[in-house]
Parts: C-alpha cells; sequence; structure tokens
C-alpha cells in the first residue's frame, strides 16, 4: 500500500493543540476507498481486542460487519473514532487523514459519524436542540456563544426531523421519547452533521418490525452519498440490507463477501454454531 | 517519702561506714574542700553517699559539735552509719549548701545513678555521661563498668571511658578509645571525634598528634556512615508507621468506591467514630474493670468495627442506596452526614480532645540505634494494618461475600445477571469498608488525640490514596499508601511538613495525569466507561 | 438577539435592582437611625455578603447545574479573589499599623524588610482588580487544562479540586508565603482613599456587588441561552456524543470553568473589604463543598434557583449562628441528605414547570 504517503509536514493533528481551529486537507477519495484499516492491534491487559485487523471501505459502500460477542467490531469503531488508541498499525480516513492522530472531535468534523449500542442523544434537551448541536457547522466556543439559527437550518433540522418521523415532537425533551424514537432521534444527529462516513452500532437493537424496516430503507438510500459500516446482530437485518459482509473473530477478520457466500463459509458457521 | 527512706536506710546499711573524712570535708570545709569531698564520694559509689548528698541539697543535714546528722522531719539519723538516733542531741545547726555546691550535687546524684540498682536509673545516667565525662567521675565510670552487666549501659558506659581516656590518657589509651567511639553509633561518639579533626584559629590543628587525627578520621568516617544508615532506618519506619496509617485509612474507602462508584465523604467520620469507640471501651474497663486495663483494645478493636460498620450499612441502606447512579450527590449527601456526626460526637463528648491512654505493654520502644527508637505502639499499628490487610484480603480472595464484591467491583449488571444479590453486597461492602475506617480509628487512639475532627485530618489523603493506587486493587492501595508514606516523610526530612504535604498533594494531581485510573489501572472497556 | 428573559423576567429584574440601587441607600443612609424603617449597618454587610454568596453560586450553577462538574475548588477561586483584594486594603493601611511601617505588620513581624515579589504594584487599584479575577482565572485555566485533557470528571474532578484547595489552605497558612500566615489580613483602613468603615463606604460597596450580582446573572443568562449553553448541557448529559457530534468538549469545559473561577474571584473581591477580613479558613474545603448545597437547594441548573439557594442557606445560618449555634451542623447536614434525596431539582424547582436546563 505504498499509495499512503503522509509527510509529517501534511500531518492534520500538527498544531492542533490550543483553543483555534485547524485548517486541515478535505476527504481525498482518489482511490475509491474511504476507509482503511492495516494490521491494527489493540490489548487490554493482554487481551487482545484487536489482532491484526485490516478492513478496506470503499466510498458510497455499506458494509455490514458481524461477529460473535468479543469479536472486536466495537474496538474497531472506537479506533476509528478517536477513542480508542490502536497499539500498533494504521488507520486512514480517505488518503491523507491519519486517524490515529486526530481527537475524537476532529475525527468527527473530518467527517465520521458514529451511532453508540446504547441510543445516546442528550437526554434533557429538546429534540430539536439535539439536532441543533447535531447540525454540520462551527464548532468554536466563540462561534456557538454568537449562533443563530437562519432559516437555512431550520429547513434542514425540519427536513431531518420529518425522515426520522420526529416532526410532531420537535419540542419534546429527547429523555421522554421512546427507545426506538431515541434510534431514530440519534440517526438523524447522524445525518445532520452530513458525515461521509457513517458507524451504526446495533442500529434496530429494541425496533419493532416496522421500525426496522424503515431503518432498513433508510440506510439503503444512503448509500452512494455516504458510506456506512453497519455493526448488526440481526442477521435477517443484515441479510436485508448487505452487499458486502465482513465477519471478525477474535479480533481479525475471517471472512469477508456477499451476504450467501460468508453464509456459507465454513469457518463462519464454526465461529458462531461451534464449541 | 519517708517511710521509703527509713527503708532505704534499714535495707541499704552496708557493713562499712562512708569515709568519715569525706563527709567532714564535706560538711565543715570550704568551697574546693567540699568539691573535692563530692568527687570522693561519688567514687566510692555507696548509695548512702546519694542520700547524703540529696539531704544536703535539700537542707536536710544538720551538725551537733563535730557529729553530722540527717533531720527528716521527726528523724534523725546519723550521717555515717545511717542509724536512726534514740535521743536525738537538741542543739543542732542546719548545714547550708549554696548554689554552686547544690549544682555540684545535682552532676554527683546523676553519676551516682550510675550504680543505682534500677537498670532504666543507670541506663539514663550513662546516656548523659556518653557524651564526655567530667575528670573527676573517672573512678565511678571505671567502677561502674567493671560490675555493669546489661550490654546496653556497658556500651554507654564504654563510650564514657572513651570519652575520659581521650582526654587524660597516654597514646596507646587515646588510640583504643577512638577505635571503641569508632565501633559505636551514637551522635555523642561523632562529636568526640569531630573535636578532635577541629582546627584551631591559627590554621593548626587542635589535635598535635597525626596519628591519632588519622585514627579519629576514619573512626569519624565509620560512626557517620552507621548514624546515617541509622537516621534513614528511622525515616524508613517513619514513612512506613504513616503509611500503615494511610492503608488503614484508605482501605476501606477504596472498598467502597470500587463496588459503589461513590465517594463516601463521611469515610473520615467512619474513622472517627472508631476513635471514640475505642474511647468509650476505655473508659468502661477504667471504671468498672481497671485490673484488665492492660486487655482493653482486644474489646476496643471488634467495638470499633462494629461501630462503624452498623453505622457505614445504615448510612447505606438509609441514603446511599436512593442515590444510586448520581455519584456526585451522594457526594454531598455524604459530606451532610459527616456534619451532623461530628456535630453529634461534639454534643454527646464535648468539643474537646478526649485522650484515650494507651495499655502499658505499648509504651517504650524498641532501640534499634543510638537514637533510633521505634515506638511500640508505631510497630504495632504497622502489624496491625498488616493483619486488618491480611484478612481484608483473604475476605475477598476465599470467601463467598469477596467474590461477589469483586464480581459487582468489576461489572455490576454482569453480576446482577449472574444472579449476584448486588444491592445486598452493597450493604455489606459498605460495611465493611466502614468498618475498616473503625478499626483505623482504633489504631490513631493509639498515637494521638481523640476529637470530632479527627477524620477531616486524614480524608484528603485517603483520597489521594485511592486516586493514586487505582480502584479495584488491594495491591494498587498498599503500594499508594505506602508510597505516599515514605515520600511524605522523606520530604518532611527535607522541607517540612506543610510542604511535604503541598508537593505529595500536587504530585498526586500531576500523576493522574499521566494515569487517571491509578497506578494499578483495569484497563479496557469498562475502565473507559 | 435572543431573548434573555420575558417581561415578567425583566420588571423581576427591574424591581431588584431599585431596591438595590435606591432603596438600600434611601433606608440606611437617609432615613434616621432611630426610625423603624432605618436599615442597620448589620443588614447592609449581610445583604452584601449574601449577595456576594449568590455570585459564588451562579459561578457554581455554571459548572456545575450546566456543565455537570462538580468543582470543590470554587471556594479557593472565592478566596484567591478575596486575597487579592486584601493586598490592596493592606497597602492602604500605609503607615497606620502598629508599627508604622510601609510593610503590614504581619511583615514587620516576621521582620522582612522589603515587600515579596507577588506584592508588586498591590498598591495600585487597578492590578489588584486585575489580580482578583486573573490568578483564579488562570489557576483554573491551568488546572482545568491539565485536569479535562486526561478526561478527569465526575467525583474524581470533585477530589482532585478539593485536595487543591486544601493544599492551598496549607500554603497560605504559612506565614513564608507572605499573605498574613493564620491571621490572613485585616484590620482595613481605608479603600480608595474612602474610610472603610462608614456607612456611605458600606452602601456604596453594597450597590456595587448587587451590580455585580445583576450583570454576573445577565451574563450567566447569556451564556445558557446560547447554543455555547447547549452544548454545555449535552456536555452534562453525554460527554462521549458531544464529541462525536466534533465538539471539542475540552474547550467548552475549560471555558466555562475558567469563567467560573473569574466569577468567583470577583465575588472574593468584593467580600472581602465588607466583612474587612480574609484568611486561610475561607480556603478550607468545607466552605467549597457548602457552595455546591446552595445551588442544590435553589436548584441546579436555574440560574436564579443558585441566588435564591445561596440567600435561604446564608440566611439560615445567620438565624441559627446567632440563636441555635449548637444546631446549625445539625441543620445543614440535614439539608444536604434531604435536598439531594428529596428535592432534587431544588425550591425552584417546585415551582418551575419545565425541566432544568431548558428553562
Amino acid at each position: 500500500m505504498n499509495a499512503i504517503a503522509l509527510a509529517p509536514s501534511e500531518s492534520p493533528a500538527a498544531g492542533s493543540v490550543a483553543l483555534g481551529h485547524v485548517a486541515r486537507p478535505g476527504l481525498d477519495l482518489s482511490h475509491g476507498v474511504v476507509l482503511y484499516l492495516d494490521d491494527v492491534h489493540v490489548s487490554f491487559d493482554g487481551f487482545k481486542a484487536l489482532d491484526g485487523l485490516s478492513l478496506a471501505i470503499e466510498a458510497g459502500e455499506l458494509r455490514c460487519v458481524i461477529g460473535p460477542n468479543g469479536a472486536g467490531k466495537t474496538t474497531m469503531m472506537d479506533v476509528v473514532t478517536g477513542r480508542t488508541r490502536p497499539d500498533s498499525g494504521r488507520a486512514f480516513f480517505g488518503q491523507t487523514i491519519d486517524l490515529t492522530r486526530l481527537s475524537e472531535a476532529e475525527i468527527a468534523q473530518a467527517g465520521i459519524g458514529r451511532k453508540f449500542q446504547q441510543p445516546t442523544v442528550f437526554e434533557r434537551l429538546t429534540v430539536f436542540e439535539n439536532l441543533e448541536l447535531a447540525l454540520k457547522g462551527d464548532r468554536r466556543v466563540r462561534r456557538t456563544l454568537f449562533a443563530r439559527l437562519d432559516g437555512q437550518a431550520r429547513d434542514r433540522i425540519a427536513q431531518t426531523l420529518e425522515r426520522v418521523r420526529l416532526l410532531g415532537d420537535a419540542d419534546r425533551i429527547a429523555g421522554t421519547l421512546s427507545h426506538g424514537q431515541k434510534q431514530w432521534l440519534e440517526i438523524g444527529m447522524l445525518l445532520v452533521q452530513e458525515p461521509k462516513l457513517l458507524l451504526l452500532d446495533e442500529p434496530v437493537a429494541g425496533m419493532t418490525d416496522e421500525e426496522t424496516e424503515r431503518t432498513a430503507e433508510l440506510l439503503v438510500s444512503l448509500a452512494g452519498a455516504h458510506s456506512l459500516v453497519v455493526v448488526e446482530h440481526d442477521m435477517a437485518f443484515v441479510a436485508r440490507i448487505a452487499r458486502r459482509v465482513t465477519v471478525l473473530h477474535e479480533g481479525r477478520v475471517l471472512a469477508e463477501g456477499p451476504m450467501a457466500q460468508v453464509q456459507a463459509d465454513p469457518r463462519v458457521i464454526e465461529v458462531y454454531l461451534g464449541r | 517519702m519517708r517511710a521509703f527512706l527509713l527503708a532505704f536506710l534499714v535495707v541499704a546499711v552496708p557493713a562499712r561506714a562512708l569515709d568519715e573524712g569525706a563527709v567532714h570535708r564535706l560538711v565543715f570545709g570550704d568551697a574546693d574542700e567540699r568539691s573535692q569531698a563530692i568527687a570522693a564520694l561519688v567514687a566510692e559509689g555507696d548509695p548512702r553517699a546519694a542520700t547524703l548528698l540529696r539531704a544536703l541539697a535539700e537542707g536536710e543535714v544538720a551538725t551537733a559539735g563535730r557529729r553530722i546528722l540527717l533531720v527528716k522531719g521527726e528523724t534523725v539519723a546519723d550521717a555515717l552509719t545511717g542509724e536512726a538516733l534514740a535521743s536525738p542531741p537538741e542543739a543542732r545547726e542546719e548545714v547550708v549548701a549554696n548554689n554552686r555546691l547544690r549544682r555540684e550535687i545535682e552532676a554527683a546524684l546523676a553519676a551516682l545513678q550510675l550504680v543505682s540498682p534500677a537498670r532504666d536509673a543507670r541506663l539514663a545516667a550513662a546516656r548523659a555521661l556518653a557524651g564526655g565525662a567530667d575528670e573527676t567521675l573517672r573512678p565511678l565510670v571505671r567502677r561502674a563498668l567493671a560490675e555493669e552487666t546489661d550490654p546496653e549501659v556497658r556500651a554507654l558506659l564504654e563510650l564514657a571511658a572513651a570519652s575520659l581516656e581521650l582526654r587524660g590518657g597516654d597514646r596507646q589509651a587515646r588510640l583504643s578509645a577512638i577505635r571503641t567511639l569508632g565501633a559505636s553509633a551514637s551522635p555523642q561518639a561523632r562529636t568526640l571525634l569531630a573535636a578532635l579533626l577541629e582546627t584551631r584559629s591559627d590554621g593548626g590543628f587542635a589535635e598535635p598528634d597525626p596519628e591519632v587525627r588519622a585514627a579519629a578520621q576514619a573512626a569519624l568516617r565509620a560512626v557517620e556512615a552507621r548514624l546515617a544508615w541509622g537516621e534513614f532506618a528511622g525515616l524508613a519506619f517513619a514513612g512506613l508507621s504513616l503509611g500503615s496509617i494511610l492503608l488503614l485509612a484508605a482501605l476501606g474507602l477504596a472498598i467502597t468506591y470500587g463496588v459503589m462508584g461513590v465517594i463516601n465523604m463521611a469515610h473520615g467520620e467512619m474513622i472517627m467514630v472508631g476513635a471514640y469507640a475505642t474511647y468509650v471501651v476505655q473508659s468502661l474497663f477504667r471504671a468498672h474493670a481497671p485490673e484488665a486495663f492492660g486487655a482493653y483494645l482486644a474489646f476496643a478493636v471488634p467495638a470499633a468495627f462494629a461501630a462503624a460498620a452498623l453505622l457505614g450499612m445504615a448510612l447505606e441502606r438509609g441514603v446511599i442506596r436512593r442515590l444510586y447512579g448520581r455519584p456526585l450527590e451522594t457526594l454531598l449527601a455524604t459530606w451532610g452526614l459527616s456534619l451532623i456526626l461530628m456535630q453529634a460526637v461534639r454534643t454527646l463528648f464535648g468539643a474537646q480532645n478526649v485522650q484515650v491512654e494507651a495499655p502499658a505493654w505499648l509504651a517504650g520502644g524498641v532501640e534499634l540505634f543510638a537514637g533510633v527508637v521505634l515506638p511500640w505502639n508505631r510497630i504495632a499499628i504497622v502489624a496491625f494494618a498488616a493483619a486488618v490487610l491480611g484478612g481484608t484480603w483473604l475476605l475477598l480472595a476465599r470467601t463467598r461475600l469477596g467474590l461477589f464484591v469483586r464480581g459487582v467491583t468489576q461489572n455490576r449488571d454482569m453480576a446482577a445477571c449472574l444472579g449476584v444479590p448486588t444491592a445486598r453486597v452493597d450493604t455489606l461492602a459498605f460495611g465493611l469498608g466502614s468498618g475498616i475506617a473503625g478499626l483505623a480509628g482504633c489504631a490513631l487512639t493509639q498515637i494521638g488525640n481523640v476529637g470530632p475532627d479527627l477524620g477531616q485530618a486524614y480524608i484528603v489523603d485517603s483520597f489521594m490514596v485511592v486516586v493514586f493506587g487505582g480502584v479495584g486493587q488491594l495491591a494498587g492501595t498498599v503500594v499508594a499508601a505506602l508510597a505516599l508514606g515514605f515520600v511524605n516523610k522523606l520530604l518532611e526530612a527535607w522541607s517540612g511538613a506543610v510542604i511535604a504535604k503541598i508537593a505529595v498533594l500536587v504530585f498526586v494531581i500531576f500523576f493522574i495525569q499521566r494515569r487517571p485510573q491509578g497506578l494499578f489501572a483495569l484497563k479496557g472497556r469498562a475502565a473507559q466507561g | 438577539m435572543r431573548r434573555l428573559y420575558g417581561p415578567a423576567g425583566w420588571t423581576a429584574l427591574g424591581a431588584s435592582a431599585a431596591l438595590l440601587f435606591v432603596a438600600v441607600p434611601l433606608l440606611s443612609l437617609a432615613v434616621p437611625p432611630g426610625s423603624a424603617f432605618h436599615l442597620s449597618q448589620y443588614w447592609v454587610t449581610l445583604l452584601g455578603k449574601i449577595m456576594c454568596y449568590a455570585i459564588v453560586a451562579l459561578a457554581m450553577d455554571l459548572v456545575w447545574g450546566y456543565a455537570g462538574i462538580l468543582s470543590l475548588g470554587q471556594g479557593l477561586f472565592f478566596a484567591l479573589g478575596g486575597y487579592a483584594m486584601g493586598m490592596y486594603l493592606m497597602r492602604q493601611i500605609g503607615r497606620e499599623g502598629q508599627y508604622q511601617s510601609d510593610l503590614p505588620d504581619f511583615m514587620v513581624f516576621l521582620d522582612w524588610q522589603a515587600f515579596p515579589w507577588h506584592w508588586w504594584n498591590t498598591d495600585q487599584f487597578w492590578w489588584c482588580a486585575l489580580l482578583a479575577v486573573g490568578v483564579p482565572g488562570l489557576l483554573a485555566f491551568v488546572f482545568g487544562y491539565f485536569a479535562f485533557r486526561s478526561r478527569v470528571k465526575g467525583v474524581y474532578f470533585s477530589i482532585i479540586t478539593q485536595a487543591l484547595t486544601y493544599a492551598a489552605m496549607l500554603l497560605f497558612f504559612r506565614n513564608e508565603t507572605g499573605f498574613g500566615g493564620n491571621n490572613g489580613f485585616t484590620d482595613f483602613k481605608r479603600i480608595l482613599g474612602y474610610p472603610i468603615a462608614t456607612a456611605e463606604t458600606r452602601v456604596a460597596l453594597v450597590v456595587a456587588t448587587g451590580a455585580a450580582l445583576l450583570g454576573t446573572l445577565l451574563l450567566a443568562r447569556w451564556l445558557v441561552t446560547s447554543r455555547f449553553g447547549r452544548v454545555l448541557a449535552a456536555i452534562r448529559d453525554a460527554e462521549t456524543r458531544v464529541a462525536f457530534c466534533g465538539y471539542h468538549t475540552l474547550h467548552y469545559k475549560l471555558f466555562v470553568f475558567t469563567l467560573a473561577a473569574m466569577i468567583c474571584g470577583l465575588a472574593g473581591a468584593l467580600y472581602v473589604p465588607q466583612v474587612g477580613i480574609i484568611n486561610p479558613s475561607e480556603m478550607s474545603p468545607a466552605n467549597s463543598i457548602e457552595i455546591a448545597i446552595w445551588v442544590a437547594v435553589g436548584g441546579r441548573g436555574t440560574l436564579v434557583g443558585a441566588i435564591v439557594g445561596a440567600g435561604l442557606v446564608n440566611g439560615a445560618k445567620s438565624f441559627f449562628t446567632q440563636a441555635f449555634p449548637e444546631f446549625w451542623l445539625y441543620f445543614l447536614g440535614l439539608l444536604f441528605i434531604a435536598v439531594t434525596l428529596f428535592l432534587p431539582r431544588g425550591v425552584v424547582g417546585l415551582f418551575a414547570r419545565r425541566g432544568a436546563g431548558a428553562a
């Protein structure tokens, strides 16, 4: 992979210490790869959460990641979003953005959005305020002090509310929403953030069948303009949306390919059914 | 006093009488003659000489003609023989001692303790003389050395003898004295040897003999090395002692914080409750069973544990449980409780400090080197802390409750799913942590006064131990407590107590920049939460 | 311009301002002392003190009520502001001290020959005023930067700030630190050239404190109604989520922590000339925790609750310490427990219609 050459002077993290804003190169998708992990190792007290994980997500792809508990799915997301620093290995967003050098906030600003396993919304703010905070815009302290919502931004929020079917609940306190609604709100927050890459950890957990179906539709419609990585246990849901599926096991990629091919792979069957 | 004196006179009358000439010079002579007489009496080392000298200093010696009498109230005795007189002469003249004489008598009496039958008295006298004895005491020191059997007193007497030889002996005797001094580890020996190496104002050496100087130099080096070790050992012990106290204070906090993730601001007051429980037990023993006073600690330890543990469990049931998942509110509520407990103790026992008397067997100490004494109460606290630590470890590692506690510490939800009764575990763990704090309070009564603010003095330090050591690992708490104890004492010796405390706090604050989860952090998903 | 308050709110604010700036001076200066309407010096000073506490409570509400950071160092920042003003007041004594020296009495007593370096320029009011807000702000900025950067939060942050306060108290207890040791600063004579104990000066100080309180309230209100305020509330509820939305939470927490420290310093600077003394016991950890209970009693995340709480608790304290001194700590302790258990939204929460943070 000698195509990825990053001189230290181009490091997007250089000088990003102070309160100021850092100009960074935009996302470079020239080789069609939006996320690239190479031989990533992470261990916690001897437990190897990731053990040489390598993965490449194409721009516009919708990739499903499955695997038994402890396979490293959440740790992989932690590495991509800057929550966990890998012990070794490389993680690049596009061709130029080295994720291992950026903070969580910088990675989010660069265009990676993440939905947590547990729906995480701002419980004591209204639905509208939740979206307002997530709305793509200047994140500096000074700007938020004087920030005002213009008509365009209001329209954007209204559109998203409609899309996640929360238009009637805009002024409700988010903590009072149902579990499924919180999931939707979080997806809505991802959408207004306008990320290039979305990481979704079990997006349909706790949803009704109907909600699950709508989520599937939504995710499929997002693919193309966005790249998505979906971690999910619900195999029916995975089969419904997936084009390519990656199976993780013990911190490594066990198998990768179309759903049918992966399901037929004896190693995968062994991991899921064996022992 | 009179009975004692009479008994003394009766029991201690030796066959031989005192040197009559010396006694006469003491009573009738001029100032110089009196000094010589004192030296002569001291050299004899006769206990009756001490009686006579003390009587003289207190104005209890009288004369009737040439006869010398000891007058003690109504009892009159012959000073030479010590025999009580049935019909004392009426015409008596009191012998007046001036200040100079009194000073000399005092010194002589101190020296005479060298031949006292009581070991402690001999030890004290020998220690006073070890730094350099007066020439007049040479015969007494010789005699005492010949008779002394106690090794500790002997060592001090040898120092005293060496100091005498150093001044008055021939070359061979002086060199041998230097060797004796060089084998000791006392500050007095250092002073004596250093004096030999001093230079006079004209640039020459105070000691003209180069060989003596060289020997003194070598001996001084040896003594200083030994003294440095002694100092270090003393410092290390002080650090160990402080570390043990911190460990006792912080161990319970580490358990409750580990299990429930809440900071119990009333933890210091659990220590205080344990201390007051000890005080109550001690007072009961003093009032009702003074003959068994030495054993009161055997009852105080369980009482302190029980009092604090019950209070802790009540606190957990009554307050902390209702604030589950709101650690900041828990902090405030427990702080409120600590205010109430402190004020309650002020109401019950008064705002003044109370004193807990240590049992006799904890008094005194072991002398490691000259000047480095390890008090028994401190040694006992170190041992006690080790025992509490061992007990806690056994409880956590070997019992079902311990298994539950460890399980809840690591993953509360998972433990609950597996059927661990987390509510009961919380209560019991809180009781255990509080009980250990009570034990800490019991230990603290042995080294200081007990007051309503006792807990406040330890709470910040306990927090620092927990922060430094990390949660969920006994080893972390132990290492952190000992390390903070040592560092504190080392810095204290170097820069004073307040600066040491500030430095340790600043150190811990910076330490958690590097390792927010403490020394022995559980890395991983659970710890990142 | 977004709305800070509705018409009712502005009316209440205006009425408070009128009371403070017109009624208080009139009642204490123009009404003769014999009259039933006369406001005695005791009440003027008590009012001034409580308003200083209310400013501190507002700062605490910003960091704790809105950003969810329970700082137990606010008392330290308050005392630092007080010490900065105290240095100026000590310089104003001039040669009227016991030893008739240019140096304060405690320095003469310690046999110092000159002012230590940190007393440089402290005879200038503007410099001390700058120190009063600058030093707490700088300390909070540096300390907060390190603490927030290494993600110290929750009770960990609380006890670390408590340790900081405790360490500072020990430091100020030392004579060598140059702040008068145990006794601190007292026996002030003048402020800005005016005698400090006269009724006129006291009223002027109370009016200044009232202006500072109203100003702080408006500033805080402006902050929390901005998007910045919503980011703070979001950090309180789900900090990781805020980071994944692209906000540098460090910057937000640091900003509000530093600002709150500066507000506390301002309150301390107003407090010292009114009570006439500052000593290290102001830095005791207990004081900082008490600040939290003012806010909790009034109601977190409401601003006005902080002012109400500071008034209620300190009013009760004045009453108890005069009438039943031995019961004050029982009352305060019970207050801590009762408010956390039974009144999580405080007194204001009893009347408010909507949840905290959005109010």
